[in-house]
């Protein structure tokens, strides 16, 4: 007995040490900055409510970690057998004790139980203080955005108004996928010829990633997208900058001989109007994203690659080397072709225009 | 001849009582996924509706496809084979070679008459319209009551085989356990027979 | 088929040493076939590692190349479905094999030819999975195989075919495997051990067997309604012909669920055996551990969708789901505090064994407290299909199910090969492993709440996921070191180890009381038992210590006689399978039929024994 407790209490004093390096090492891994896509800083009203009940259910769970882990542990230590011991006392259980740590785990539960059925509840139901509703659609791997109330549809970027509930309506144009913004939402899956819904609510202003969370083929890992919250003044510059994009009358044809409109025709005799509509109102859904505004969308290829000039070019010359499996094939384009391409992609940039969202503003 | 084993209970036969429980899932399964799927057709023929489908290559309206009377025939055969087979049991335990080779043909008969009796059900709804791929109706209903019908026929060919030994005189009331437990697989493959058969043609 | 008789008077000369690959093909000796089960399964354990390494290396860093997407998508399938149907599963099944009649007391199992069949059929399962490799056509659709996207429009190739005919066949050999185990445990106990003195092992893989043959017709018709669509034509999960994916994703948990316990439920099982013998107590609340393995089974089919809460089942399914799976929180905390309590009070003897047992509960707690945050369905929303989810479930599989059965190796190493492991190597290995699993699994719970997805082939840098990723895959760099310890340590031993007496743990089970490695026929003289610990008993009856059991010679003991029908009928099994996998090849499935029936005659109307 005398000898054990020199190694007791070397053990004591660096146990609550090495406890406190963990929870620190933990807390630092855990905390969200340079995370774009964290769940831990959550920044609308739905992923608010499950945030709460992950640090009710973390906390609980740290405590017990910290109280098992270390009665272990202790354990491990105080028993430790030494040659020429004599055999411990055979002890086969004990009933107190036992339905003690039988009713302990189920009271801890109820703790984590009750705030679970609340927001199960709570966000299972779709507030009714006039949403604006986006239908979602999954596709092998792009996501597409309909926003009924404007009678537009974009892909890539989902614009969003602060302030407004977003009632998402999602469904899949082929196999399973998963929405997922951890900022915003929890994850929801999407099924065929089934409207999955989802919704949220923020305040903040951002640009916030998005990704779908579901494995659904080759390119699962590149099926990103970004929610763009923008001020409600923003939010309808946005829409209305796009409905100007979708009807180049307005916005004026290109001048003839320009690069632009070298590169107009191309899109309609290379095969990309097969796949591609460049008009976003009314658009119905084709086989490729919807390339109104595009020009001035953030990403290309589904939100991961940055929409620059050269990586369109890398994209138009040989679409399978950048993302393969997609189903946009090498049309063996040159480079003068795709230089006149991607100027004609520039010209279908969302330009807001102030005036413009007064117009409609009254006239909504 | 055996010693006891722990439970007194013969080993073989807790062997077949447990495969039976686990078929139970199988079957369970199956008739899940048949009830799930019959009311999903997105065209006829359908079990008890009259419904559009397609035959000859034309539109018609289809007849409710299911014709009880013929089933019922073939469930009461197979009800009837089960008791024939506990006849036949009765006859191997008790050394009485004639009464367990006639009862056990008398078996073997019915179980070949009910797996007749669904060729030809199977074959008639095919020509009514009814393909396996036709709709999911048709899809679900011909898994389940194929796989049924497989079983019915591992059991006529493994009751066949215990016949033949029989006739053989190689079945000596020593060695009864032997169809014992062919017999106890048979009644599982029954009682199958006795729950799809008010699931999938009575039930509406 | 007939039983192993026991205690048989014959007048038949002492069975001969058998040597030689084909006394290997044809034994039905059932430590032989947990020999078989456990170097094959090790095997298929390091192919699954070393899938996992590359994995790992290829997400080592932001945006790398080093494999294809396409390659990625194979790797990650097959690492999981290899782990769990070709690794856990049949290194539980090793230990079922070798020592349930050993710990019941009994000469075989209770059907030795189908105990042979059921290991044939496992082979050649595995052999048909990885075979896809050679077609490069490997399953690239994630192991739980969501349709739709395994529908033929969508996986056009042989990749969904060949996982689905391989798992079709490895379920077979599972289902065989388990009605043999079931009828072993049951029938073929030892006089005098009742239910409630049965090793807590025997017990656990008793409950393991009930869950076999309750899951697996589950998966066995989901796979077969998956076959049909690709292959006749139906539409049991394909949209445009009215067919709901959502009802695969139902049948495959009400598999997969309980697929879980049957992996954990073995390991449960092992450790309850080492803890008491190196605690030189016995084991805590044997009763409330029978119990909660009871219960944590029962619950276990009634929990499946809590695999689904992101598929939007309503908040009424959501909330019974949540809560019957916060249930099982209680049954499996109750296990845990007794493994606590057994150690408790205890005089803990630190051999290898003891290392990974413990190093299991430590690790076990951390994947039952994750396990736990996630069955609350708004924390599980952003937490399924995450790296959270990957680090939750690793910490249940590697630090529970591998850590217990690294654990068991060491523990029955001496009683299978007649030789000791090196302790110094078995604790470089057990802190090689500790330190790279948690170096590997711990940073996944940071990255999945910081919005890392699974199955991803690779991330862009600007997510931030690139240093935890890094520190991963050096950790699995050292855990893959770490088996390079053990297999050192095992060829070591097998050729220049200390031979091993027949107890060397002090053990309180029968597997202790006969020489190591045990003589064909188990035991000499049938035992008898009349406690929980009945080594521990004889040996204070006999003052502290037991005399070395001698070899004997084994004359006139009944054995089963070796064939080969069960490898014939396994083949044909594999082989009628086979053909479904070749575009339905009307030939080759009867040929695979009628092998199998000639395979069934033959082997029922062979003797049994001789």
């Amino acid at each position: 007995m005398a000898l054990r407790i020199p190694s007791l209490r070397r053990a004591a004093r660096w146990v609550p040490a090495l406890c406190v390096t963990l929870a620190m090492l933990a807390l630092a891994g855990c905390s969200p900055d340079g995370y774009p896509q964290t769940t831990l800083a959550p920044k609308a009203d739905f992923a608010e409510l499950l945030d709460q009940v992950f640090r009710r259910s973390f906390q609980l769970a740290t405590i017990v970690f910290f109280l098992v882990e270390g009665a272990l542990v202790w354990a491990l230590f105080r028993f430790r057998g030494k040659p020429g011991d004599a055999e411990p006392e055979q002890n086969h259980g004990n009933t107190v004790l036992e339905v003690v740590w039988t009713a302990i785990p189920a009271v801890i539960l109820v703790f984590i139980a009750v705030p679970t059925v609340q927001t199960i509840f709570k966000t299972a139901e779709v507030p009714t203080d006039n949403p604006l509703v986006i239908e979602v659609t999954g596709h092998q791997w792009w996501w597409e955005f309909r926003y009924p109330e404007y009678n537009l549809v974009t892909a890539g970027d989902m614009h969003v108004p602060t302030g407004r509930t977003v009632d998402l309506r999602m469904t899949t144009g082929d196999v399973l996928h998963s929405f997922w913004t951890p900022q915003l939402a929890g994850k929801r899956d999407v099924f065929p010829k089934r409207d999955n819904r989802l919704w949220f609510k923020t305040e903040t202003p951002g640009t916030y990633p998005g990704q779908c969370a579901e494995f659904c083929g080759t390119q699962h890992a590149r099926m990103a997208f970004q929610v763009i919250a923008q001020a409600p003044a923003d939010f309808d510059a946005w829409r209305v900058g796009l409905a100007a994009v979708s009807a180049p009358a307005d916005s004026g044809a290109p001048a003839p001989d320009s690069l632009v409109a070298r590169g107009q025709q191309l899109f309609a005799t290379k095969a990309c109007v097969g796949c591609h509509a460049v008009s976003a109102v009314g658009a119905p859904t084709m086989v490729g994203p919807n390339l109104a505004g595009v020009g001035s969308r953030s990403d290309i290829a589904s939100g991961w690659l940055p929409n620059t000039d050269e990586n369109l070019a890398r994209w138009l010359k040989n679409p399978q080397a950048v993302k393969s499996g997609v189903l946009m094939p090498n049309l063996g384009l040159t480079d003068e072709e795709i230089t006149a391409l991607i100027a004609y992609l520039r010209s279908l940039s969302v330009v807001p225009a102030p005036g413009a969202v007064a117009m409609t503003a009254t006239g909504n | 001849m055996h010693p006891p084993t722990a439970t007194g209970l013969d080993t073989r036969k807790l062997a077949i009582w447990t495969f039976i429980g686990s078929e139970c899932l199988f079957f369970a399964t199956l008739i899940s996924n048949y009830l799930v799927y019959k009311g999903h057709s997105l065209v006829g023929p359908l079990p008890h509706e009259t419904s559009q489908c397609m035959l000859h290559g034309q539109m018609t309206t289809c007849e409710p496809i299911f014709e009880i009377p013929l089933v019922t025939l073939g469930t009461a055969v197979l009800l009837f084979s089960s008791f024939f087979v506990v006849r036949a049991l009765d006859g191997a335990r008790a050394g009485n070679r004639t009464q367990l080779i006639r009862w056990l043909a008398a078996t073997v008969v019915c179980g070949l008459f009910f797996v007749g009796m669904q060729v030809y059900e199977f074959t008639h709804f095919y020509h009514k319209g009814l393909g396996y791929t036709t709709n999911l109706f048709g899809s679900s209903f011909y898994t389940l009551t194929g796989f049924h019908g497989t079983h019915v026929t591992i059991g006529v060919i493994w009751l066949a085989t215990i016949l033949v030994l029989a006739l053989r005189g190689k079945l000596p009331a020593e060695k009864a356990m032997n169809l014992e437990i062919a017999a106890l697989y048979w009644h599982f493959v029954d009682v199958v027979w006795i729950v799809i058969f008010p699931v999938v043609y009575l039930m509406r | 088929m007939s039983t192993i008789a026991m205690g048989h008077a014959g007048t038949e000369a002492a069975p001969a040493e058998k040597k030689g690959l084909w006394s290997w093909i044809t034994t039905v000796d059932h430590k032989r076939i947990g020999i078989l089960y456990g170097v094959t399964a090790f095997l298929f354990f390091l192919l699954g590692g070393l899938e996992a390494l590359l994995i790992r290396w290829q997400l080592g860093a932001p945006d790398k190349t080093f494999l294809s997407p396409e390659a990625y998508n194979q790797l990650f399938t097959m690492h999981g479905t290899t782990m769990i149907f070709l690794g856990v599963m049949p290194l539980s099944a090793m230990f079922f094999n070798y020592f349930i009649p050993l710990q019941i007391g009994a000469r075989d199992v209770a059907f030795p030819r189908l105990n042979a069949y059921s290991y044939w059929v496992f082979l050649f399962g595995g052999l048909v999975l990885n075979a896809s490799f050679l077609f490069n056509a490997a399953p690239d659709m994630g192991w739980f195989a969501y349709a739709n996207l395994t529908s033929k429009q969508f996986s056009p190739g042989l990749n969904v075919d060949f996982w689905i005919i391989g798992l079709q066949i490895l379920g077979i050999a599972s289902l065989a495997a388990a009605v043999n185990f079931f009828v072993t445990i049951i029938n073929l106990r030892a006089p005098g051990m009742k239910m409630m003195r049965m090793p807590m092992f025997v017990w656990m893989s008793l409950i393991t067997q009930v869950l076999l043959l309750l899951a697996f017709p589950i998966i066995t018709v989901a796979l077969v309604l998956l076959m049909l669509d690709r292959n006749f034509g139906t539409h049991f999960f394909v949209p445009s012909g009215g067919g709901d994916p959502v009802l695969w994703q139902h049948l495959f948990w009400l598999f997969g669920h309980p697929e879980v316990y049957i992996l954990i439920l073995p390991a449960f099982g092992v450790v309850s055996e080492i803890l008491p013998v190196f605690s030189r107590k016995p084991l805590f609340g044997y009763a409330a551990m029978v119990f909660s393995g009871c219960f944590i089974a029962f619950l276990g089919f009634g929990v499946w969708s809590h695999h689904m809460f992101a598929t939007g089942m309503g908040p009424m399914a959501d909330t019974v789901f949540s809560l019957g799976t916060m249930l099982i929180a209680i049954p499996t905390g109750v296990k845990i505090f007794n493994w606590i309590g057994t150690v408790w009070g205890g005089s803990i003897q630190y051999k290898t064994p003891m290392y990974f047992a413990l190093g299991f509960v430590a690790m076990f707690i951390i994947g039952g407290l994750s396990g736990v945050m996630h069955a609350s369905p708004p924390a599980d929303l952003q937490q399924t299909d995450s790296y959270f989810i990957v680090a939750h479930f690793h910490y249940v599989l590697f630090g529970g199910s591998i850590f217990a059965l690294t654990a068991g190796a060491y523990y029955w190493f001496p009683k299978m090969t007649g030789r000791m492991l090196s302790e110094g190597l078995g604790k470089v290995h057990f802190w090689l492993m500790f330190l790279g699993f948690n170096l590997t699994f711990a940073p996944m719970h940071i990255l999945g709440l910081n919005g890392m997805p699974r199955r991803v082939y690779t991330y862009s840098a600007g997510m931030g996921f690139g240093f935890w990723n890094a520190i991963e895959t050096a950790g699995s760099l050292i855990l893959g070191f770490s088996f390079l310890v053990f297999i050192w340590n095992i060829l070591k031993s097998l050729r220049s180890g200390a031979v091993a007496p027949a107890d060397p743990w002090h053990g309180a089970t029968l597997e202790w009381s006969i020489p190591s490695p045990p003589q064909e026929w188990n035991f000499a003289v049938e035992p008898t038992v009349d406690s929980r610990d009945p080594l521990w008993e004889r040996r204070r009856a006999n003052g502290g210590t037991l005399p070395e059991p001698a070899r004997v010679s084994g004359k006139g003991i009944h054995l089963p006689s070796p064939s080969y029908w069960p490898i014939v009928t396994a083949f044909g099994t594999a082989l009628t399978l086979v053909g479904f996998l070749m575009h339905v090849n009307l030939a080759v499935i009867l040929a695979g039929v009628a092998i199998t029936m000639i395979g069934i005659f033959s082997w029922a109307f062979e003797p049994a024994d001789h």
